[in-house]
C-alpha cells in the first residue's frame, strides 16, 4: 500500500529518515529502519572533520524543535567506512549527505562520498546554522544552485538530489534552477531560521544563537513549499518538515512529494515514530478507498 | 474540517520551572492531530515517572550551596523539585560558554546536588561560581539504576563515579539493603565521599587507592572477586560508575561469576533526547542518553564498543 518508487529505486514505505537525525552511525541509521523507515538520509559531511557548535545545540519545545549542531562530522573520509558499515546492518536505500563551503569542494566531497554505497547523494546547501563560517547559505542563491549542482552532478556516480532552504522566498524559482542543471530530484525543506531567548538569563539559548527550526511548526511552511515546487519541477521531491503523524504524511503526498523526510517527530513521538505514522496513514487510507500513495500524489492540485 | 472520533487521553507530568503541569497524552488512532494544548508523545513508550527524555528549555535557577569535597571535586546544590532517580543526569548550562552532562550525586526532592570534577571550560567557570549564581539545569534524563528491595548491592566506583553511587546508596539503604561500597581514587586526596559513606550503618565501605595512600593498594577490581565470593549465597546486584577500562573489568568479573550487574556508561552527548544520535553505541544503535546511561549487564554485553572504543564530538571513533 505504502511501497514507493523513487527514481527507480524500490522503497517499502516513503518515510525516510531526515539528514542530521539519529544519523552519527550507521548501528543508529539502521536502528530506524526496525523503527519504520522506508530510507535513511546520513548526517551531512564535509570534507574535514567538524566538531559543530557548543551546546546547547538541541531544545524541545512544545511545538517546536530548534537545533544549531553546527554540522558537525568526521569528515568525508570517515564517513565512507560508516557508511559502508550500514549497508551490512541493512539493505534499505540509503541517501549518503554532503556540504561545503566552495563549489569546488562540494565536487570533491561529492566524488568521496561515492566510494560508499550510497543509492543517492543528497547535497546541502541549506544549513542555516554555519552562516559565520560559509556566509549566506547557497541556497538562497539561484546561481549558486545551479554551480553547485552541475559541479556535484559532474562527479556524482549517484542520482542527485538537491536540499533546498524554506528561508528563501523563491524557493519553487530555486528549485527548476536545480532541475535544470541536472538535480535528479529536490528535497523540500531544510529547518526555518530561528531562535529562543531565556528570558531568566537574558540570553539565547542555543549557543549558536540562532539555530534551525523543526517540528510541527515547521510542517505548514515545508507543506506550501513542496506545494509550490511541484508546480515548477518534474523531478521528484523528498517532502521534509515537521511530519509526525499520518495525515501530515499524506498531506505532504498530495502537496506532490513522492518520499518524506522525518526526523523531529523522534522527539515528539519517540524512536518508532517513523512505524506510528505509518501505521496512521494505512488506516486513513484505509478508511478513504485510497489504494496506492499514487493516487493521491499532487491531488491538492487538482 | 476535522472530525473527532477517538481521542484516548491520559495525563502525563512534566517538570517546568520547578512546578509539575499536567499534559494529556493524546492517541488518536486514525492519525489526527490533537487538539491544541494536547501534547503529541508516545503512548506506548513506558514513562519512567518522571519521563524522561524532555529537553525544554533550561530553569536558569540559583546555586543554592557549594560544599569543597576534594581540591577538585565540588558539591552544587540547587532547590528544585527534580524527581530524579539515582544514575539519572541533568544538563547544567552557562550561557555562553557551553552546557554539559553531570550525574545527579543527590536528590530529597526539594534540593538536588552534582558533584562536579574541574575539567574544562564549563566547569572551570562554575567552579568560579558563588552561592546565589544562576545556571541552567534541565532534565533529569536517562534511564536510572535498578532499586531493588531484599537485595544486597555492591557498589563499585571508580573516582567520581562515587557520585551517582552515593545517591543509589540512599535509596537503597532508606529501603533496608545492606551495601558494599567500593571507592577507588588515584590517591587518598581524590577519594569521593569517603566520610560521609563511613557513617552509614548498613554499608560496608572498601577503599583503594592506586598509590596505596589510603586503603588497598591498587584497584577496585582487585577486590571485587572476593567480595562478591563473600556474599554468593545473597541476591546480589553490582552497580557500577567510573572509567570505562575500570567499568569493563568489573563486567567481566561479574560475567564470570554470573551476577547481576549495571553500569552506567559515560558517551559524548548533545540532544539528551535520543533525538541526534551522538551518543548511539554499536551495534545497537541505541542512544546512551534515552536508553543509558546506566544499562543492565545483559546490554552491556551487546554494546561491543564498551571498553574498546568511544566517539567525539565529530563523531570520529577515538580508540582506548
Amino acid at each position: 500500500m505504502l511501497e514507493t518508487i523513487f527514481l527507480n529505486k524500490k522503497f517499502t514505505n516513503p518515510i525516510v529518515l531526515a539528514s542530521g537525525i539519529r544519523g552519527v552511525t550507521a548501528a543508529s541509521m539502521a536502528r530506524t529502519i526496525e523503527d519504520g523507515c522506508g530510507g535513511v538520509t546520513a548526517k551531512s559531511v564535509s570534507k574535514e572533520p567538524r566538531t559543530g557548535h557548543p551546546n546547547p545545540t538541541c531544545i524541545g519545545m512544545d511545538h517546536f524543535f530548534i537545533n544549531a549542531v553546527g554540522l558537525s562530522n568526521p569528515g568525508v573520509e570517515k564517513a565512507v567506512e560508516e557508511l559502508k558499515e550500514f549497508k551490512k546492518f541493512s539493505d534499505r536505500p540509503l541517501i549518503g549527505s554532503i556540504f561545503a563551503g566552495t563549489f569546488d569542494e562540494f565536487a570533491e566531497v561529492a566524488e568521496k562520498i561515492c566510494e560508499a554505497p550510497i543509492d543517492f547523494l543528497e547535497v546541502n546547501v541549506s544549513c542555516p546554522n554555519v552562516s559565520k563560517e560559509f556566509g549566506t547559505p547557497f541556497a538562497y542563491s539561484t546561481e549558486a544552485v545551479e554551480t553547485i549542482t552541475k559541479k556535484v552532478k559532474e562527479r556524482s556516480k549517484v542520482p542527485v538530489i538537491i536540499k533546498l532552504s524554506p528561508n528563501a522566498w523563491n524557493i519553487d524559482v530555486i528549485a527548476q534552477a536545480a532541475e535544470s542543471a541536472g538535480a535528479d530530484a529536490i528535497t523540500a525543506v531544510n529547518t526555518v531560521s530561528g531562535m529562543i531567548i531565556d528570558v531568566y538569563s537574558r540570553k539565547p539559548v542555543l549557543h549558536n544563537k540562532q539555530g534551525g527550526v523543526s517540528g510541527p511548526a515547521l510542517f505548514p511552511i515545508a507543506l506550501k513549499c513542496v506545494f509550490d515546487i511541484y508546480k515548477k519541477v518534474k523531478i521528484p521531491i523528498i517532502g521534509t518538515g515537521g511530519i509526525s503523524t499520518g495525515e501530515d504524511a499524506l498531506a505532504m503526498i498530495m502537496a506532490g512529494a513522492t518520499l518524506l523526510g522525518v526526523g523531529s517527530a523522534v522527539y515528539f513521538r519517540g524512536q518508532d515514530a517513523f512505524k506510528k505514522i505509518t501505521t496512521e496513514m494505512e488506516d486513513i487510507m484505509k478508511a478513504e478507498n485510497i489504494d496506492s500513495l499514487d493516487q493521491i500524489r499532487g491531488s491538492a492540485h487538482l | 474540517m476535522i472530525h473527532w472520533t477517538k481521542l484516548e487521553v491520559q495525563p502525563i507530568y512534566k517538570i517546568f520551572g520547578g512546578k509539575f503541569i499536567t499534559f494529556f497524552e493524546a492517541s488518536t488512532p486514525a492519525g489526527l492531530r490533537p487538539l491544541a494544548g494536547v501534547r503529541i508523545r508516545s503512548e506506548k513508550k513506558v514513562i519512567n515517572f518522571p519521563p524522561p527524555g524532555f529537553m525544554d528549555k533550561p530553569n536558569y535557577i540559583k546555586i543554592k550551596n557549594i560544599v569543597t569535597e576534594t581540591p577538585f571535586v565540588k558539591t552544587f546544590y540547587f532547590d528544585l523539585e527534580l524527581k530524579s532517580r539515582p544514575g539519572q543526569f541533568v544538563m547544567l548550562w552557562i550561557p555562553g560558554v557551553d552546557q554539559k552532562p553531570f550525574s545527579i550525586g543527590s536528590d530529597d526532592g526539594q534540593t538536588f546536588g552534582l558533584s562536579v570534577f574541574k575539567r574544562g571550560p564549563l566547569t572551570e567557570k562554575l567552579f568560579g561560581l558563588n552561592t546565589g549564581d544562576r545556571v541552567g539545569i534541565s532534565g533529569p534524563f536517562g534511564k536510572p539504576f535498578s532499586i531493588k528491595p531484599d537485595t544486597h548491592y555492591i557498589m563499585v566506583a571508580g573516582g567520581y563515579g562515587a557520585a551517582p553511587l552515593g545517591y543509589l546508596t540512599a535509596e537503597v539503604s532508606k529501603i533496608g539493603c545492606q551495601i558494599d561500597f567500593i571507592i577507588g581514587a588515584r590517591n587518598a586526596e581524590n577519594l569521593l565521599f569517603q566520610n560521609k559513606l563511613s557513617e552509614l550503618q548498613n554499608l560496608h565501605l572498601h577503599i583503594t587507592t592506586d598509590d596505596g595512600s589510603e586503603g588497598h593498594k591498587g584497584f577496585v577490581t582487585d577486590i571485587l572477586p572476593e567480595i562478591l565470593k563473600v556474599n554468593s549465597e545473597k541476591n546480589t546486584l553490582v552497580c557500577t560508575c567510573g572509567p570505562e577500562m575500570m567499568e569493563k573489568k568489573v563486567l567481566e568479573i561479574c560475567n564470570e561469576s554470573n551476577t547481576d550487574c549495571e553500569l552506567s556508561i559515560e558517551r559524548y552527548m548533545k540532544c539528551g533526547n535520543g533525538v541526534c544520535g551522538q551518543c548511539a553505541v554499536d551495534p545497537l544503535g541505541i542512544c546512551m542518553c534515552t536508553d543509558g546511561p546506566v544499562v543492565s549487564r545483559q546490554i552491556a554485553n551487546q554494546i561491543t564498543e564498551f571498553g574498546k572504543y568511544h566517539r567525539d564530538k565529530t563523531g570520529s571513533k577515538i580508540i582506548y
